[in-house]
This record gives structure tokens, C-alpha cells and sequence, in this order.
């Protein structure tokens, strides 16, 4: 069963000696404990190779570790069916990727309101605090300062910057407790990363979300509040040998 | 349904080539459903060759052969009814009215039919539609003639027009019964049978200008002049066939037996309906092959749209990943895919009965005018609907195969974008 308010918990990710392989006996990351407290603002650090777009499968609950467990706001992944898991997907973890993130078909509104077309759970949060879904996506992209006539133009349109505010509005709608981002910023230059990591940042703060930041790029680490080495705690890591 | 939204919207954002695939797979429903259509009406005016009689009554061979030359004017006879036997036929307490045809003279490639008024009032066509003249009479004289509607609009003729007969049935003929010309006192309207493509005269005139022929060559002057004076009635000896109604139509059977039983020559008598169905059967294979050409085109149609969602899967790695990560399940890429082709068929479905329409609306007054095949703008059949139901089902199934790759494809990829 999923509980819907995992509150108890006050870890968001725990992880205990978890191994996983594409291939049975060659497993790819192993970890002895990885805990991440909720509302805690982490930095993955990882180097291409890492296991670290595998580790964010992992904790979206696509990928369930060959040994050990997981368990994501206090919900062990390894109990679920994959259904329940795609379930627990949608109403709780928002995903931020590199670039390209958005559905080219859809508006950019129309991308902001896509995870409501899966999660009940977040369509209903905002209808609680009587909010339409339209004002709330009107209200992040506001906030994130896309331009008004661009809400209901086609994502090809959006510059890549555009593009990937339009992605951080989507993760964030309907508050899901826990927002990965992978990369979000490597096709940003300096000046719009700067921009981008601040407006992030203020609205997981805004809406008290567990935010785990992947990135290579060691400026911008500053940001958090935790730094984690993958390269370091991934027992099987030959980066750092 | 939020995915079937997708759906649509994916197909718009890729609307050249999707509506080429429901282009070609709507001229396949139109090609399948336009055979379909030419079958049923095909049928339907052949069946409606002949109605209102109860039997056709020829010299004994098959009912099939009996059928095509009497009725379809195609063949020749076997051999034919003596006078005498017609007589007794049409003197049978249950027959209500017999109408003698007498085949065997052609007029430029078209068959002269010898038969008496009563043609006019008796033989039916269609739902029990009797033949009407478009201008003139029936022939109530020897060597009057009355012309079906094609004879009159290929060879131009009108009232009043002088036409010569010839000996024998071939398109061209060298022996003419050019010393009796007919006059043509009425012309009739289309019926789409082959009543359109015959001379009709009477049977005295038949009996005239063969008067003094023997075994099959003209008189020679001398017999024609001695025959002038010797004015016989002119009474056929034989005919060629005879079409019977009946009083009652419980007394088919027995009236049938009586004939086929005839002591004196060997007769056959023939249900329309059963002659005509054995008829049509023959030629079933024909029809059945251009139907199943049109179901393999439909097929092709079909395997091109499974084709084109499969080639597109792989620039489309990155979108089911996308979706994958806002929460959707595998099993919502396979509804999206299967939905992809489910509205191509539907709308490939509505596109190709329009067009069917708009065809039939285009072609109806060409096909009327010249095959007399008269075709109603009528609502899809049910066998219509069960074909259109079948295609749109085919190419469900055949959208499982993309879409279970999809399936496949978004378990193995999961959030990871691959492209």
C-alpha cells in the first residue's frame, strides 16, 4: 500500500547496501548507506560513468537494485509492483533532466500540466488549497519569468533556457515532496545557470521539496546544503582509484 | 482520456506524414468498399434480369442455358419448342399467361426477339416493373418493330426509322431478309436488362420473313411469288422458349413437373430465381477474387501505417521517456501508440466512406446512362459496416506490433533518454 503522507519519515531517500547491475554479476553501483533528509537541498557529484543517471533510476523507482533496499519518503521501493511504482512516481518525485525535457508537441503550458494527467494526488493538492491547475502552472511560469506570450507556444519554440524553467515548473506543480535534477543546467552558459539555480532553489524552498542535484560541474555545488562524491560512496567506483 | 489527448496531438505535430498514411489506407477502405458496393448492386440488377414469372420453358437442356439464351439473349438454343406443345402449355388450367420468344434473327449485332404483345404487359423487370415506352407502340403489324433503349441511342434510330434483319445472330451477317424491311413504332425505356439491347417483333412477322426458307437459305424468286398467292396464316411451327405465369404460385411445382414430364418432346422448365442464383454462382469466383484484391490492398495499407509508427518509435525514444518521468506507466506508451492507430484507421475509415459517396454521387448519372445500372446513394450496408468494423480492427492489431516495441522500449529505457 502506499501511504499517502509518508510525515513520520524524516528521510526522503534512505538507501542500505544497495548493489545493482544491468547484468547479473556486474553490478554497477553499490552503496552502504545513502540517507537524505527531507527538505535537505543535495548535490550529487559524479562524473560521466558514474552510475549516476542509473542511482536517479533507482530512487524514481524505474529500476528496483538487485540486493539491499530503497525506500523514497519512507516508502520501500523494493514491496512495489512497477505499476505502484510508476504510481508513486507521478504523485511524488518531479524530474528535471539535461535538455530536451519537454513533450515538442505540447504548449509549454500544456507541458507544465502533464504530470497532473498521471498523478491524481497532485492534481487534488492544488484543488485543496483552491487553486485551478491552470493558476498554479500560470503562477510557476510567472515566477520563473517565462515570457507570458510564450505559455501557449509549442516547446520547439522555447530557447534552451526557456525550455528548461518550463521543465522546473513541471517537476514542481502539485508540490511532489521530492525534485531530482539531472544536469538541468549543462546547456545553460554561466550567466542563465546562475539565474536558473536561483529561481530553483527559492521555489523547492517556497514549496519545502527535497531537492538531489546531479551535476559534474563542481561550481555549482555551492548551492546546497549537503555535497555527495558518487565516486566516493559508490563502493564499485573505479573514477576515484 | 488525457493519453488519447496525447494521441492527437502527436499525430497533428506530424500531420503530413500520418495523413499520407490515411490517405493511402482511405483509398484502400474506398477500393474495398466500392467492389463491396459494385457486387451487391452488380447482383441486384442482375437478379433483377427477370421477375414476375414463374417459369421459363425452353427444349430440355440446362436451367443455366435456358436462362442465357432466353432471358440474357447470350448463346443459342439447343433446339426448340414445337407450336403444338406451347399450346398445350398455355391451355394448362393453372397457367394464367404464357408469352412466346422466338429467337434466332439479329439486327446489326443486336438479337431480334419474336414474341407477341402480351411481352409488353407480362415481363417484369426489377421490384415487378413493367417495361414503358419511351415513345411509339407496341407492334400491333407484320413488319413493325419495337426497339430497346440502347438499340435506339447506338444505332441513332427513331420512330418511323426502316431497319433490315438478318439471318443468324453474328455481328455481321450475310444473309439479310433485305426484301422486308421493318419500321420501328416504338422505342422503350432504359431498364438496365438485356430487354435494352433487342428488337422486338412479333412472331407472324418472324414467320414471314422466313417464309419459304429452307434449311436455312432464302427462297429463291420463283417459290416467293408462288408463296404471295398462297396466303397462309402465318403460324410459327416452333418456338424458342416460353416465359409462364401462373394462377397460383403453390402450383410452380406441379405445373414444373408437367412440363418436364411432357410426354411428346422433351421440354424444361426453370424457376427463374434458382436458374439465376445458379448463374450468378458461376461467376462468384470472379467476384470473390476482386474482393479479396481489395482486402489485401486494405492489408497493404494497413502494414504501411504499422511500418511508419515503427520507423517513428525510434526519434520518439525520447518523448516516451519524457512521459515515463511525469509518471506514466508503460502500459500508457502502448495505449498512446495503439491510440495513434486507432484514430488513423477511424479517420482513414471516414475519409474512404466519404469519398465513396462523393464517387457514387460523381459516377451515378455516367453508370446510369451507360450501363443502365441504376445506383441509390444509400446508407453503408451491414456487410458494409462489418468490412469497415474488420479494417478498423486490422489495423488495431497491427498497431499492437509498434506499440508493444514501444512498451518494450520504455520498460527497458525507463527515464533514461536514448536517442
Amino acid at each position: 500500500m502506499i501511504s499517502s503522507e509518508p510525515s513520520s519519515v524524516e528521510y526522503a531517500v534512505q538507501i542500505n547496501n544497495l548493489s545493482f547491475g544491468w547484468r547479473t554479476g556486474l553490478p554497477l553501483i553499490n552503496l552502504q548507506s545513502l540517507n537524505i533528509t527531507k527538505g535537505a537541498k543535495v548535490f550529487i557529484k559524479g562524473a560521466s560513468g558514474s552510475g549516476k543517471s542509473t542511482l536517479l533510476s533507482l530512487i524514481g523507482g524505474v529500476l528496483l537494485p538487485q540486493t539491499g533496499s530503497i525506500s523514497v519518503l519512507g516508502q520501500s521501493f523494493n514491496q512495489l509492483t512497477s505499476a505502484k511504482r510508476d504510481r508513486f512516481r507521478a504523485d511524488h518525485i518531479g524530474f528535471i533532466f539535461q535538455m530536451f525535457n519537454l513533450i515538442p508537441y505540447l504548449t509549454a503550458m500544456e507541458n507544465v500540466l502533464l504530470p497532473c494527467n498521471f498523478s491524481k494526488k497532485r492534481r487534488l493538492s492544488l484543488l485543496e488549497k483552491n487553486k485551478t491547475l491552470k493558476d498554479e502552472a500560470e503562477r510557476l511560469l510567472h515566477y520563473l519569468d517565462l515570457p507570458m506570450n510564450l505559455w501557449q507556444r509549442p516547446a520547439t519554440e522555447l530557447s534552451v533556457g526557456q525550455q528548461q524553467r518550463v521543465a522546473v515548473a513541471r517537476a514542481l506543480i502539485g508540490g511532489p515532496e521530492l525534485v531530482i535534477a539531472d544536469e538541468p543546467t549543462s546547456a545553460l552558459d554561466t550567466e542563465r545557470r546562475n539565474a536558473f539555480m536561483e529561481l530553483l532553489l527559492k521555489e523547492c524552498q517556497h514549496q519545502n521539496t527535497t531537492l538531489v542535484f546531479v551535476s559534474h560541474d563542481p561550481t555549482l555545488q555551492c548551492h546546497f546544503d549537503r555535497q555527495i562524491d558518487l565516486e566516493q560512496i559508490n563502493l564499485l567506483s573505479t573514477a576515484g582509484a | 482520456m488525457p493519453i488519447f489527448t496525447l494521441a492527437v496531438k502527436s499525430i497533428l505535430n506530424r500531420k503530413l506524414t500520418v495523413s499520407m498514411t490515411i490517405f493511402s489506407i482511405a483509398l484502400s477502405i474506398l477500393l474495398l468498399l466500392g467492389v463491396e458496393r459494385l457486387r451487391h448492386d452488380a447482383r441486384e440488377s442482375f437478379t433483377n434480369t427477370i421477375s414476375g414469372t414463374d417459369l421459363i420453358v425452353g427444349a430440355r437442356s440446362g436451367q443455366v442455358q435456358l436462362l442465357l439464351y432466353s432471358i440474357f439473349r447470350i448463346g443459342n438454343p439447343t433446339n426448340n419448342v414445337s407450336w403444338k406443345s406451347y399450346q398445350d402449355l398455355k391451355s394448362h388450367p393453372l397457367v394464367e399467361w404464357t408469352v412466346p420468344l422466338s429467337l434466332g434473327d439479329s439486327h446489326k449485332g443486336f438479337r431480334v426477339l419474336g414474341t407477341n404483345q402480351d411481352y409488353f404487359t407480362h415481363y417484369r423487370y426489377a421490384a415487378e416493373r413493367t417495361l414503358v415506352f419511351a415513345t411509339g407502340h407496341p407492334f400491333s403489324a407484320i413488319q413493325e418493330a419495337v426497339i430497346g433503349a440502347d438499340v435506339a441511342t447506338q444505332l441513332n434510330y427513331s420512330i418511323g426509322q426502316e431497319i433490315i434483319l438478318a439471318h443468324g445472330t453474328g455481328e455481321v451477317s450475310f444473309t439479310k431478309h433485305a426484301d422486308q424491311p421493318f419500321k420501328v413504332v416504338g422505342i422503350l425505356k432504359k431498364t438496365g436488362t438485356p430487354v435494352d439491347r433487342t428488337v422486338h417483333v412479333s412472331l407472324e412477322s418472324i414467320e414471314a420473313i422466313h417464309a419459304g426458307w429452307q434449311e436455312g437459305s432464302p427462297p429463291s424468286p420463283v417459290l416467293k411469288r408462288l408463296l404471295k398467292k398462297t396466303s397462309k396464316p402465318l403460324q410459327p411451327k416452333t418456338i424458342t422458349a416460353a416465359l409462364v405465369g401462373l394462377k397460383s404460385p403453390i402450383a410452380t411445382f406441379k405445373v414444373q413437373r408437367f412440363i418436364n414430364e411432357y410426354p411428346e418432346e422433351p421440354l424444361l422448365a426453370a424457376l427463374p430465381g434458382v436458374a439465376l442464383q445458379e448463374l450468378w454462382d458461376t461467376m462468384a469466383i470472379a467476384q470473390q477474387a476482386l474482393l479479396a484484391i481489395s482486402i489485401m490492398v486494405v492489408l497493404v495499407g494497413i502494414c504501411g501505417m504499422a511500418t511508419a509508427i515503427l520507423t517513428s518509435l525510434n526519434e520518439r525514444r525520447r518523448e516516451m521517456a519524457i512521459l515515463r518521468s511525469v509518471g506514466a506507466k508503460p502500459w500508457h506508451i502502448f495505449l498512446l501508440l495503439i491510440g495513434e492507430a486507432f484514430i488513423v484507421m477511424v479517420l482513414a475509415v471516414v475519409l474512404g466512406l466519404a469519398a465513396l459517396y462523393i464517387v457514387q454521387l460523381i459516377g451515378r448519372p455516367i453508370i446510369e446512362n451507360e450501363w443502365g445500372l441504376y445506383l441509390p446513394t444509400k446508407l453503408p450496408s451491414l456487410n458494409e459496416y462489418i468490412l469497415l468494423g474488420c479494417a478498423l480492427l486490422a489495423g488495431v492489431l497491427a498497431g499492437i506490433i509498434p506499440a508493444y516495441r514501444a512498451y518494450r522500449y520504455s520498460l527497458a529505457d525507463g527515464m533514461t533518454i536514448r536517442s
